[in-house]
């Protein structure tokens, strides 16, 4: 077996080093794209005082909102969570800490953690609650704050196709925080609808190279939509 | 008469450009979709990452993967783009975007906008919104004049925590259109039937009006 492959053949190996009061970065926006078979390990592994950080938190039953169900999560930073009424009971009654986030700050935490730089300048939240406390610095006449960015002892990522090197391709909206999200963990874990051999994704169309996954598994989603809406045919 | 929301939505419209990019809230914004006048072409950009939002889905079409920001499905349209969060981001903050329209719980004179949160009741999140209201160049805010106690939602200050500071420019409600300068509203258009004076007796920030107001064509 090469040394490039990442890939492992039970969700025991993929989450393997949790442990209680880690920080866990998760891809997905709402119910989409979310690495449902990981976050169900998690669960099930039953780690306690955990740091998510995640555009959002699922909902009662699925996604995310199962940590909750075992009160396994600390610290939720998020950007929108008023899907789930487990997240308002905890956070009411004191157990649960949320730091609300921009989505576009989320997302460049994300970025900018995965690329080595430890803050950056937006004008985003200057003068609202989300600067308050943070370090203002004008630019171009402009006020600006002083965001942190975020890694994660592990990443969880939905990918559509995966390689056994790691190379990742996404499957329309479900890409949204996955690119980042894979960027920024100390262990990036994927879980792939379909894993493929390396040389069957093109070298152009890979969205996130190998170089960001240490662990890949083969997935089985039950893809759960949120609000389906049609027009008639 | 004060304009129905569909009506807000059709003069909100009016205002986009052939050729723009346009960013819809949740709400009346979405609305405007549906009234964009023959002969101009928009793409709608969604902040989950599609640039190029198209109709929603026929049953058949329905894709767990194919959703937008409001978490509800959808499909592309011709000419369509699907990147990530930061890339999306990176539109808006950079100022790629042509238009946002989003609604608001008050609007001042200074061009604040507070639209996220009411203290005492339970925060959900601000999403996208203070990003958008940070990065876009011409932003169109929906709300009604005045609340149902009648109390003017177009302050001297906003009293509500911010999203964003002096970033409004333009303002749609049910009774005018006022364009947000040099720390006052210009009134720009009167709904039908509307005199000055309501929109006057309902607006607490300062009320700039300059010769005959005009009447909205909806």
């Amino acid at each position: 077996m090469s040394g490039f492959n990442k890939v492992v053949a039970s969700y025991d190996e993929a989450m393997a080093g949790l442990k209680d009061d880690m920080t866990i970065i998760a891809g997905g926006f709402g119910l989409c794209g979310i690495p449902e078979g990981l976050i169900a390990q998690i669960q099930k592994m039953g780690t306690k005082g955990l740091t998510v950080v995640s555009n959002n938190c699922g909902v009662d039953g699925f996604g995310l909102g199962l940590l909750l169900e075992k009160h396994q999560i600390k610290k939720m930073v998020a950007s929108y969570v008023g899907e789930n009424a487990l997240f308002e009971k905890q956070l009411l009654d004191g157990e649960l800490e949320v730091e609300l986030t921009p989505q576009g700050t989320l997302a460049e935490k994300m970025r900018a953690g995965g690329a080595g730089i430890p803050a950056f300048y937006t004008a985003t939240g200057y003068g609202t609650p989300v600067g308050e406390g943070k370090e203002v610095r004008e630019f171009n006449g402009r006020p600006h704050i002083l965001e942190e960015s975020v890694t994660g002892d592990f990443a969880i990522v939905r990918a559509w196709k995966a390689d056994t090197m790691g190379n990742c391709i996404y499957r329309h909206t479900a890409q949204n925080f996955n690119p980042m999200a894979a960027t920024a963990g100390k262990i990036t874990v994927v879980e792939a609808e379909e894993i493929v051999q390396p040389g069957e994704l093109a070298p152009t169309e890979i969205q996130t190279p190998g170089i960001y996954v240490d662990r890949v598994i083969q997935g089985q989603f039950e893809k759960r939509i949120e609000r389906k809406v049609t027009r008639d045919a | 008469m004060a304009l129905t929301r569909e009506q807000i939505a059709m003069r909100v419209a009016q205002e986009f450009k052939d050729g723009s990019y346009v960013n819809l809230g949740i709400g009346i914004p979405t609305l405007a979709a549906n009234y964009v006048p023959d002969g101009v072409a928009v793409m709608l950009q969604s902040e989950n990452g599609l640039l190029g939002m198209g109709r929603y889905p026929t049953e058949d079409e329905v894709d767990a993967d194919m959703i937008n920001a409001g978490k509800e499905t959808v499909t592309a349209s011709v000419g369509a783009s699907i990147f990530s969060s930061a890339e999306s981001f990176a539109m808006i903050r950079g100022g790629h975007v042509d238009f946002t329209v989003l609604g608001a719980f008050e609007v001042d004179c200074n061009g604040n906008i507070a639209s996220w949160m009411i203290p005492g009741k339970l925060v959900k999140g601000m999403g996208g919104a203070m990003d958008l209201v940070a990065g876009a160049k011409n932003i169109i805010v929906t709300m009604t004049h005045a609340d149902k106690h009648g109390n003017s939602k177009l302050l001297k200050e906003c009293k509500l925590p911010l999203t964003g500071v002096n970033c409004i420019t333009h303002i749609i409600t049910d009774l005018a259109m006022l364009e947000v300068k040099e720390g006052a509203f210009h009134l720009v258009e009167r709904a039908p039937g509307v005199s000055v004076d309501e929109i006057r007796e309902k607006t607490e920030g300062e009320l700039v009006v300059n010769g005959d107001i005009p009447e909205m064509r909806i």
